[in-house]
C-alpha cells in the first residue's frame, strides 16, 4: 500500500515536502481503512439481510446515542489532528529563512521572467543553487497565473498587482518542472519553466557569467531581448507557425489587419505593437497579446527593431 | 367511523383510501396539448419539464466532457486548437453546474415529489412556479447566445481580470446567471413556504420526509447565497461594459476581492447540488431495506448543519490566492467542521442496512454506488482541507476528481437513484430492470476508470484545464478517455429504456415498491391534484412496522366539504373492510 501511495506522489526534493507528503500518506491510509469498511459493510449487509419475501418484517431501530456520539467524536478528533498537522507544514512553507537568495519572477502570458541580484535575466529556466533556500518573489504583469512546482510541494498564485511568494530548498542537483496552475487562456498549458539546480560553485560561476543582463550590439541586444521579454513563445524566428505572427520576414512585409486594411511593417507599427498590441491585429490572429507600455524602455525597443531588420 | 389523533389537540374522522392501480384520470390525461404544458401551473408538469431542460443540458455537457477527454488523448493536439479546447471546458463546466446540477433535483424532482409528499395539491406559490421554470428558459437562451457570438473561455469560475480581458462573450453568460439566479431564488422561497403552510394533517415536523428536510435546507441556501452570485456578476459586467474598477488592478480594483464575492456564493452552491441527493438516498435507502431511517433527527439536523456551516468555509479555495493567513487557517478549520455532518449522514444510512429486508432494485443500486463514490469524495475533501497538502494540490486533476467524485459521485448518482425510484410514479410505467442494472454497471465502471486515474495524475503535478501536458501523464489520460466513453455507453442504455419504458413500458401498480411514503399513496401517475381527499397522516414517513393500510388515510368529510351527505355514503361502505383502530 505504502508503494502505491509513494507512487502518487512525484520525488520529493525540497525538506519542505516532507511534512506535507506525511500528512498525504496518513489521510490516505485512515481513509483507505474507512472506505474499506464501508465497503465491506454494504455489501455484508446487502447479502446477509436480502430480502427474502415480500412479508419480511424488520426490527424498529430508531437511533442509538452511543453509537452516534461514537461516529461524531472519533472523526472529529481525527480532523482535528490533520487540521494541526496541515497547519504546521503550511506554516513552514510560509516562514523563509533568513539566509534564502532571492529571485526575482514575473509571470506573463505565457513565460516566466526570472531576474537574479546581480542583473542576469533568464526565460523559463530558474537557476538556483543546491542545499540553499531560495525564495521566489512572484509578481504578475497581465492576469492572474499560479507558480507550480511539485517536486517541492509549493504553489503560490502570481496576482497583478501585488507581490507573493515560495520558497524551497533544492537538495540534488537537477531539473524540476514548473507549471502555471491559474487558467490564463490560449498558451495556458505551454506557460512550463524548468528549475534548473546547480551546485553551490557552479551556480556562482553561472551568474557571473550571465551577469549584467543584455549586452553586445544593438542587433545582439535585440536577439536577446526577444528571448527575455518572452516574444518568442508567441513569435517563431524561423518562420512556424505559433500564436501570433512569425518575425522571419516580418520586416517591411505587408500584413493585412482584421478590418481588411493592409500596413507595411516599419520601425513604428513594430513600436505600436509592442506598447498597444490591440491597436492593429493581424487577420487570422487573435488579441490576446499582453500590452507592454511600462515594461520595455525606448532603447530596449529600437534594438529589438535592429534585431528583426535582420529576420530575413 | 375510524378517528385519528393527529396531534395533542385534533382529532379527525378519517377513512382509507386505498391508491387504484388502474387510474382513469391522470395529471397527463388532464390537460393535455402543448399549449396546456407550457402554462400549466401543476407542479408536477413543471417538474417534468425542468426534467427535460435538465436532461437536454446534461446532453450537451457530456457531450462536451467527451470532446475534452478525445482531445486529451494525447500530449499535443487531437484534434482541436487551444482555444477551442478552452471553451469547451469552460462550457462543460458552466453547463454542467449552473443548467444541470443546480436545478437538477430540486427543480425537477423536489417540484414533483415535494409536494405529494407533504399530501398538498401544489407548492404555495404555483404561478411562481412556472415563472421560475421560464426564467431558467430566458437564462438558458442568454447562455446560447453567447455561444452564437463568441462563445466563452473564462472557465466556469469567471476569474478576473481574465474574464475582464476575454475577448469572448462573457456577458451575455454573466447577463444569462444572473437571471438564472432569480429562477433559483423564487423556486427555494416558493418551497421554504410550501413546506412552512401546506403540510397534510398530521405531518409534523418529526413526521416529515427526510426528502423534504433535505429540500428545505438546500432552499434556505438557495435564498441566502444567490442573491450574492447576482451581485458579483453584476459587478464584473459593470466593469467590463462600463469600466467601473472593482477587479482588475489595472482600473484599481483586487482580483482576489472576486474569488471572495465568487466563492461565497458558489461554495453554499457547492451545498445546493448534493443536499437534495441526501434526500433522496434518505427515502430510498429506507423503502428498499423496509426499515426506518436509523437516526431521522441526526440526518435531518446534519442538513441544516450543512446549510450553515457551508457558509462559512467558502476560503478553502483560495489557500493559495494571497487572502490573509489568518483567513486561510480559520478556513481549513471550518472545512474539517462540515466534513462531520456528511459522514454522520453516511454512517446513519449504513446503519439503516443492519436487520432491514434488502432489495437490489435499480434505485438502491444507485444508492450503494453512491455511497461508496460519495465516500471517497468526502475523503478527498477532508485532503483538500489540509492546509500543506492543498497547496500542494489545489488546481491539480486531484482537485477535478474529486468534485466529479462529490458531484458526479453523489450528486448525479443520486439524482439517478431517484429517477428511477421515481420513475413509476411520474409515467406511470415501469422501466427494463435487466437493462438498468446493466446501465448502472456501466455508469460505475465507466466513472472510476475516468476518474480514479485524476487522483494519481493530480497528486503527480498534472494541473487543470491543461491542452497540452507533459508526456509522463499520457497513460493516466488515456485511461480516463476511455472510462469517459464508458459512461457515455451507460447514459445512452438509460436513455433507450426510459424511452422504451415511456412509450411501450408495462404499466406499473400504484406503489410498486411497496414504499411507505406519501408520495406512493397516490396512484402512478398521479390525479391532477395529487390526491383526491385530504391525506391524514399519522405516522412517520419510515415506519414499516405498521401497516399499509394506516398511511393512506384521508379526512373522511370528502367532496371538499360540499356534499357531506354523500362523504357519509362513502364512509360507511367503507366500514365493512375498514377494521376499527384505536390509532394515536
Amino acid at each position: 500500500m505504502g508503494r502505491l501511495f509513494d507512487f502518487m506522489l512525484p520525488e520529493a526534493k525540497s525538506p519542505t515536502a516532507e511534512s506535507t507528503d506525511a500528512l498525504f500518506h496518513f489521510i490516505n491510509e485512515v481513509s483507505l481503512v474507512l472506505l474499506i469498511g464501508i465497503t465491506f459493510a454494504l455489501i455484508y449487509f446487502a447479502i446477509k439481510y436480502r430480502r427474502k419475501s415480500e412479508n419480511d418484517e424488520t426490527p424498529v431501530i430508531t437511533h442509538n446515542n452511543t453509537l452516534e456520539i461514537t461516529w461524531s467524536v472519533v472523526p472529529l478528533l481525527v480532523c482535528f489532528v490533520i487540521f494541526g498537522w496541515g497547519y504546521s507544514g503550511w506554516l513552514n512553507l510560509k516562514s523563509v529563512p533568513d539566509n534564502a537568495y532571492e529571485i526575482q519572477v514575473s509571470g506573463y502570458k505565457w513565460g516566466w521572467n526570472a531576474k537574479y541580484d546581480n542583473g542576469a535575466q533568464t526565460l523559463n529556466e530558474i537557476h538556483v543553487p543546491e542545499g540553499r533556500p531560495v525564495k521566489i518573489v512572484l509578481q504578475s504583469s497581465d492576469v492572474l497565473h499560479s507558480f507550480f512546482v511539485p517536486d517541492y510541494r509549493v504553489k503560490h498564485d502570481v496576482v497583478p498587482g501585488r507581490y507573493t511568494y515560495v520558497w524551497f530548498e533544492a537538495n540534488e542537483v537537477g531539473e524540476s518542472q514548473v507549471f502555471c496552475t491559474e487558467y490564463c487562456g490560449t498558451g495556458h498549458s505551454d506557460m512550463l519553466a524548468k528549475i534548473i539546480v546547480h551546485s553551490e560553485e557552479d551556480f556562482e560561476t553561472w551568474l557571473e557569467k550571465n551577469g549584467g543582463g543584455v549586452s553586445g550590439t544593438p542587433v545582439e541586444q535585440g536577439q536577446q531581448l526577444v528571448q527575455l521579454q518572452g516574444c518568442i513563445t508567441c513569435h517563431s524566428e524561423d518562420g512556424s507557425e505559433k500564436i501570433g505572427p512569425t518575425f522571419k520576414g516580418l520586416w517591411e512585409s505587408e500584413e493585412t489587419l482584421t478590418d481588411g486594411s493592409t500596413v507595411s511593417v516599419d520601425e513604428n507599427y513594430i513600436r505600436e505593437s509592442i506598447l498597444n498590441p490591440a491597436a492593429k491585429i493581424v487577420e487570422g490572429y487573435g488579441n490576446v497579446m499582453t500590452p507592454y507600455e511600462g515594461r520595455i524602455s525606448d532603447e530596449e525597443i529600437t534594438n529589438i527593431i535592429e534585431y528583426l531588420k535582420t529576420l530575413k | 367511523m375510524a378517528t385519528a389523533e393527529v396531534s395533542n389537540k385534533k382529532t379527525l374522522k378519517v377513512q382509507r383510501f386505498k391508491p387504484s392501480d388502474n387510474p382513469t384520470n391522470t395529471y397527463l390525461t388532464d390537460e393535455k396539448g402543448v399549449w396546456a404544458w407550457m402554462t400549466t401551473v401543476d407542479h408536477k408538469k413543471i417538474g417534468i419539464m425542468y426534467l427535460v431542460s435538465v436532461a437536454f443540458f446534461f446532453a450537451v455537457g457530456g457531450a462536451l466532457a467527451l470532446l475534452l477527454r478525445t482531445e486529451l488523448l494525447t500530449p499535443a493536439k487531437t484534434f482541436i486548437e487551444a482555444d477551442a479546447y478552452n471553451q469547451l471546458f469552460t462550457l462543460h463546466g458552466a453547463i454542467m453546474v449552473f443548467f444541470v446540477l443546480v436545478p437538477s433535483i430540486p427543480a425537477a424532482l423536489g417540484n414533483f415529489i415535494m409536494p405529494m409528499q407533504l399530501g398538498a395539491k401544489d407548492v404555495a406559490f404555483p404561478k411562481l412556479n412556472l415563472a421560475s421554470f421560464y426564467i431558467y428558459v430566458i437564462g438558458a437562451i442568454f447562455t446560447f447566445i453567447a455561444l452564437a457570438l463568441n462563445g466563452l473561455d473564462t472557465g466556469w469560475t469567471f476569474y478576473t481580470p481574465y474574464s475582464t480581458q476575454s475577448t469572448t462573450s462573457v456577458i451575455w453568460v454573466t447577463m444569462g446567471v444572473f437571471i438564472l439566479g432569480f429562477s433559483s431564488i423564487l423556486t427555494g422561497t416558493n418551497f421554504i413556504t410550501t413546506i412552512h403552510k401546506m403540510r397534510a394533517p398530521g405531518i409534523t415536523w418529526g413526521k416529515l420526509p427526510l426528502n423534504v428536510w433535505a429540500l428545505y435546507a438546500t432552499s434556505i441556501i438557495q435564498v441566502l447565497a444567490t442573491p450574492v452570485l447576482a451581485i458579483t456578476v453584476l459587478l464584473l459586467t459593470m466593469e467590463r461594459w462600463l469600466g467601473f474598477g472593482i477587479f482588475d488592478p489595472a482600473l484599481g480594483g483586487d482580483p482576489v476581492l472576486f474569488q471572495h464575492f465568487f466563492w461565497f456564493y458558489s461554495h453554499p452552491a457547492v451545498y445546493i447540488m448534493i443536499v437534495p441527493g441526501f434526500g433522496i438516498i434518505s427515502e430510498v435507502i429506507s423503502t428498499f431495506s423496509k426499515k426506518t431511517v436509523f437516526g431521522y433527527w441526526a440526518i435531518a439536523l446534519s442538513s441544516l448543519a450543512i446549510a450553515f456551516i457551508g457558509f462559512l468555509v467558502w476560503g478553502h479555495h483560495m489557500f493559495t490566492s494571497g487572502q490573509s493567513a489568518v483567513a486561510t487557517t480559520v478556513f481549513s478549520f471550518l472545512t474539517f467542521l462540515v466534513g462531520i455532518p456528511t459522514g454522520i449522514k453516511i454512517f446513519n444510512w449504513i446503519a439503516t442496512l443492519y436487520k432491514g429486508s434488502i432489495k437490489m432494485d435499480t434505485p438502491m443500486i444507485y444508492v450503494f454506488i453512491f455511497l461508496f463514490l460519495f465516500s471517497i469524495g468526502g475523503f478527498t475533501g477532508i485532503m483538500l482541507g489540509a492546509l500543506s497538502v492543498d497547496i500542494h494540490l489545489h488546481d491539480t486533476y486531484y482537485v477535478v476528481a474529486h468534485f466529479h467524485y462529490v458531484m458526479m459521485g453523489g450528486t448525479l448518482i443520486a439524482l439517478l437513484a431517484g429517477l428511477h425510484f421515481w420513475w413509476p410514479k411520474m409515467t406511470g410505467k415501469l422501466y427494463n430492470e435487466r437493462l438498468a442494472k446493466i446501465a448502472s454497471g456501466f455508469i460505475f465502471v465507466g466513472f472510476n476508470v475516468t476518474f480514479l486515474p485524476q487522483f494519481v495524475m493530480g497528486a503527480q503535478g498534472m494541473p487543470r484545464r491543461y491542452y497540452n501536458y507533459v508526456d509522463q501523464f499520457t497513460a493516466f489520460h488515456q485511461t480516463s478517455t476511455i472510462g469517459s466513453y464508458l459512461l457515455g455507453v451507460g447514459f445512452l442504455i438509460i436513455l433507450y429504456y426510459l424511452m422504451h419504458s415511456l412509450f411501450k413500458g408495462q404499466k406499473s401498480p400504484a406503489n410498486p415498491w411497496g414504499s411507505r411514503g406519501l408520495e406512493w399513496q397516490a396512484t402512478s401517475p398521479p390525479d391532477f391534484h395529487n390526491f383526491d381527499h385530504t391525506p391524514v397522516v399519522i405516522h412517520g414517513p419510515y415506519d414499516y412496522h405498521q401497516p399499509m393500510e394506516e398511511f393512506q388515510l384521508g379526512l373522511a368529510v370528502d367532496g371538499n366539504g360540499h356534499d357531506p351527505e354523500s362523504a357519509k355514503k362513502v364512509v360507511d361502505e367503507e366500514r365493512e373492510d375498514w377494521k376499527n383502530y384505536s390509532l394515536g
